[in-house]
């Protein structure tokens, strides 16, 4: 065929990534052969507070096998001050450090690493290991925590403090219609299906080459540099594979300390992999107690917001999310008020979990806009076109753009919201009740800076460069488009190298940042490339290029030819054979510039969405389903729109999870999550999935990021569980104000008047 | 170390030989009862293509097929398999002819992340071998047992169905529907 496929930056390419996955050749943290290797298996703690009083290993280490245990006894030397101990997402605090003294701060604390030459010896002998504990007392239970809620003085770098505008309590008590509503989600764990491991290869000359489940692989090098006092050179982290994360590994986590520490002691190479009991031992969405107030006039029009939340965080650190803006920035609302606080319990620190803070606080604030437009008798989705804001209302700036009307439009036509009958409980097919809900989503386009490289050799390949991470995100899918949509060249030709700290320097991938920013790094890169491509064409005998300007050349097909006259252009191959180059090398970063940042505070850059969801209630047994689902996003350039669909996807089902199915619950006596399993902890199955559609509308945003790419990863789940319980709500006319939306919680609310 | 210790269990567990037929090849060798099929995949004939995702038989990213039939490898003690016949996701390929199920969760991007992949393509594959699901609701009731994180599910079915499909045995759920 000589048609060419277009492969650049909007097509819907397969995953580049792709035929290493379905082959199983794509090797994750745990599955780097190395001869030699050592294993730890980490031993929990039973208790949540306390001091181990003594740690009983002698039958542990009589194991044939076993070749040493580590506690804090005899554990090596590391930093001794915290700041050492913090990365670079680190909320402000005391980073928890594994096996520092006899502390004892949370319910599964890593107490004991046992190390033996192999799996299954590791793994006996650390179930031999005995200790007892002075147990003090401790508190889980946060809504007894709300009596220590306060607000730090030290904030987190990523919080932003709600901005009040008008008199909010004035206009809610002279409101003629008023909604007020207290909703609580329970914690709930990331739960990736790739358990947190490390393989610490010792390399014999001091370094050490680590293969981590990280969401950022310069972030665990800085991390591992800082606490074990080593050079960062001597250090390289690897993550070319990561099995989900959605969060889990914005943080360096406890086992990767732990292998390097061993692998230090033993100066042997070392693998970790956290059980899946353990992936309930550190970061979790933050259980969250929301209030939300709104007042309104009889014609619907918003006339008072009151916002407030709490959420979880450990004794030791202060995790924060903005959980309360969202709400307010949304709406057109003369009079809002917004508080924030957060209450410490005795777990491990919160962190962040897909969409942190909207996905709690635009829910609920979503489901209390739901709760108004049914006591203003008004249709849900016109409820929130009658109170629609072109800027943002809490900064009083405009957007780069929001076509959030678009995706209510377009998102109501293909769910078919017009023919929805307003009453709840007034649709019904067979004996179940059905529900159609409607909710808002809500999330930043945020640009992080960002640098690659890229190098073209003779033969017209091309490898791309940059230590991201991919996730699962599809982050090697779009660094290729990127560099095919600039130099023209068909994506088999092309190799993306991420997920390693030697490469050029790059944020962690979060905060749905990663494609706007290191696909922009890419392109930087390529037009370098392509900027010394023209150069030397130019400098060819009798050049068919003239002295045209990058502008007025395309690269297509492995060659530069002229816009104008297509006729005229010369191979990439033969520019270089002429110029006696090898190849070409460069590198560059993307950053917002100065321009950027006087737009940064002049505008406000966000995702939107219009979620639709339809569920289908038996009431006699209480079962909920979720039949339908519609997610209209508005996110600016989609640069492959089969990947960013998936991302979309993913965030719904684990918005269904929000809604229905996940809750890590603690037994307060014990201070300990109980349900630490999979068959216990209720992620979303396929059958729980029903028929989802996603739909990006058009919105074109040249300011947004250098791309004008806003981002895909987290506003998928951001609302879908306000529009899944506000369909509940109009099945049953029971509201249940309580994450998830359980059985058991149907069965005992009452239906509103 | 200290004299009067007792004998540890690892003493008393003598490998035992055992011969497995992976991917097509026969393998001898030489195993500790307590060794699961899935650990000797990964830890010690390196294909860890096969996925531990809980080691508890919940999260099905262990799935492979032994003897056609799709089971959770961390459930099974390799010993217990002596003249098995396994096939794990780097078995599916005839050489550089990718399964049809494998072309088709690419195509429909099926997976995200992709830890849980292999898992769920042997558990489709051994799902085809049940000739037991021709319905779409079937399809997502039959691979209820293989976790997705990302949330892949409907691209799953989808690529699932497909593969049904070229091979004439998807049924319209319609009856299904009616009931």
């Amino acid at each position: 065929m000589n048609v060419m496929q277009n492969v650049g930056i909007g097509s819907a390419i397969n995953r580049v990534d792709g035929l290493q996955k379905v082959t199983g050749q794509a090797r994750y943290a745990a599955e780097h052969p190395v001869p030699g290797l050592v294993y730890g298996v980490i031993v929990s703690g039973a208790v949540p507070k306390g001091r181990i009083l003594a740690l009983d290993e002698a039958e542990a280490r009589a194991v044939p096998g076993v070749i040493e245990i580590l506690t804090h006894k005899n554990r090596p030397h590391i930093a001794w001050f915290d700041h050492s101990h913090k990365d670079m997402v680190a909320p402000p605090g005391s980073p928890f450090k594994a096996l520092y003294d006899d502390r004892i701060h949370f319910s599964g604390q890593p107490i004991a690493l046992v190390l033996a030459e192999s799996f299954e010896v590791a793994r006996h002998a650390a179930s031999l290991v005995r200790a007892s504990y002075e147990v003090e007392p401790h508190n889980t239970d946060f809504h007894k925590a709300q009596a220590e809620r306060f607000m730090p003085s030290k904030k987190r770098d990523s919080f932003q403090p709600p901005k009040n505008r008008g008199d909010a309590g004035a206009a809610y008590e002279a409101a003629p219609v008023k909604v007020s509503a207290d909703f609580h989600l329970a914690t709930e764990h990331h739960n990736p299906m790739e358990m947190h491991a490390s393989t610490v290869i010792w390399e014999g000359d001091g370094g050490i080459t680590v293969f981590d489940k990280t969401q950022g692989p310069q972030n665990v090098r800085d991390y591992l540099a800082g606490v074990f006092n080593m050079s960062a050179k001597n250090i390289r982290v690897m993550n070319p594979y990561v099995g989900g994360a959605f969060g889990s590994g914005l943080r360096p986590q406890y086992q990767v300390y732990l292998a390097v520490m061993a692998a230090r002691m033993l100066r042997r190479s070392v693998r970790v992999v956290m059980t899946r009991q353990q992936m309930f031992t550190h970061g979790h969405r933050p259980e969250a107690l929301q209030s939300v107030q709104l007042g309104a006039e009889r014609d619907g029009r918003l006339t008072a917001i009151r916002n407030s939340a709490t959420t979880s965080t450990s004794r030791y650190e202060n995790n924060m999310e903005n959980v309360v803006n969202w709400g307010m920035m949304n709406y057109a609302c003369e009079n809002a008020a917004g508080e924030y606080a957060i209450a410490p319990v005795d777990t491990a620190t919160s962190s962040d979990m897909r969409a942190p803070g909207a996905a709690t606080g635009m829910t609920f604030f979503e489901m209390a806009v739901d709760e108004m437009a049914h006591a203003a008798g008004i249709d849900p989705l016109e409820f929130r076109i009658r109170n629609y804001s072109e800027i943002d209302q809490m900064n009083g700036t405009p957007f780069t753009s929001k076509a959030l009307r678009e995706a209510y439009a377009e998102g109501a036509a293909a769910f078919g919201w017009s023919r929805r009958s307003q009453a709840p409980r007034s649709m019904k097919e067979g004996r179940e009740l059905v529900g159609w809900g409607v909710a808002t989503g809500m999330w930043d386009a945020m640009f992080s800076k960002t640098s690659a490289s890229a190098r073209l050799t003779a033969n017209g390949h091309l490898e791309v460069a940059s230590a991201a991470s991919d996730i699962g995100t599809g982050t090697y899918t779009v660094m290729a488009q990127a560099a095919a949509d600039t130099l023209g060249l068909p994506v088999e030709q092309i190799t993306v190298r991420l997920g390693d700290s030697t490469l050029p320097t790059a944020p962690v991938e979060g905060g749905s940042w990663m494609a706007a920013s290191v696909g922009a790094a890419v392109q930087l890169a390529c037009r370098s490339v392509a900027e010394k491509l023209l150069k030397a064409a130019e400098k060819m005998e009798n050049s068919p290029l003239g002295s045209a300007s990058l502008d007025e050349v395309r690269f297509a097909g492995g060659r530069i030819s002229l816009r104008d006259d297509p006729a005229r252009g010369v191979a990439i191959a033969e520019i270089m054979r002429a110029a006696g180059m090898d190849a070409i090398e460069v590198q560059e970063t993307a950053s917002g510039g100065i321009s950027g940042m006087i737009s940064q505070m002049r505008k406000s850059r966000n995702t939107h969405s219009a979620i639709f969801a339809e569920v289908r209630v038996d009431e006699e047994l209480g079962v909920i389903r979720v039949t339908r689902i519609v997610n209209a996003v508005a996110a600016g350039r989609i640069i492959n729109p089969k990947t960013a669909r998936s991302q979309i996807l993913g965030g719904v089902v684990m918005g269904i999870g929000m809604a229905m199915h996940e809750e890590s619950m603690a037994d307060h006596r014990y201070g300990r999550f109980m349900n630490h399993n999979y068959a216990e902890y209720h992620v979303p199955v396929n059958a729980d999935i029903g028929d989802i559609q996603v739909i990006f509308v058009d919105e074109p945003d040249p300011e947004v990021t250098p791309l004008g790419v806003k981002g895909v990863g987290e506003i998928g789940i951001v609302g879908t569980a306000a529009a899944v319980a506000n369909a509940i709500f109009h099945a049953t006319g029971k509201r249940v104000r309580s994450l998830p939306i359980t059985i058991d919680k149907v069965f005992d609310a009452n239906p509103l008047p | 170390m200290p004299e009067a210790v007792p004998p540890a269990p690892a003493a008393i567990l003598a490998a035992m030989p055992i011969t497995l037929t992976i991917n097509g090849r026969e393998r001898r060798l030489s195993v500790e009862p307590w060794v699961t099929l899935l650990d000797l995949l990964r830890e010690r004939e390196d294909l860890t293509g096969t996925k531990k995702g809980c080691d508890h038989g919940q999260c099905g990213a262990c799935t492979v097929l032994v003897d056609g039939r799709r089971i959770n490898s961390c459930l099974k003690l390799a010993v217990s398999l002596d003249g098995a016949s396994i096939t794990t996701i780097e078995g599916l390929a005839d050489g550089s002819r990718l399964d049809p199920l494998q072309q088709a969760f690419m195509d429909h991007d099926a997976f995200q992340c992709g830890y849980c992949t292999p898992g769920q393509i042997c558990s489709a594959k051994g799902l085809l071998n049940e000739n037991q699901a021709p319905t779409r609701q079937e399809v997502q009731e039959l691979m209820s047992g293989n976790l997705c994180r990302c949330g892949a599910y409907t691209n799953i079915v989808d690529a699932i169905m497909e593969v049904l499909e070229a091979r004439g045995e998807a049924r319209a759920a319609s009856a299904e529907a009616a009931r």
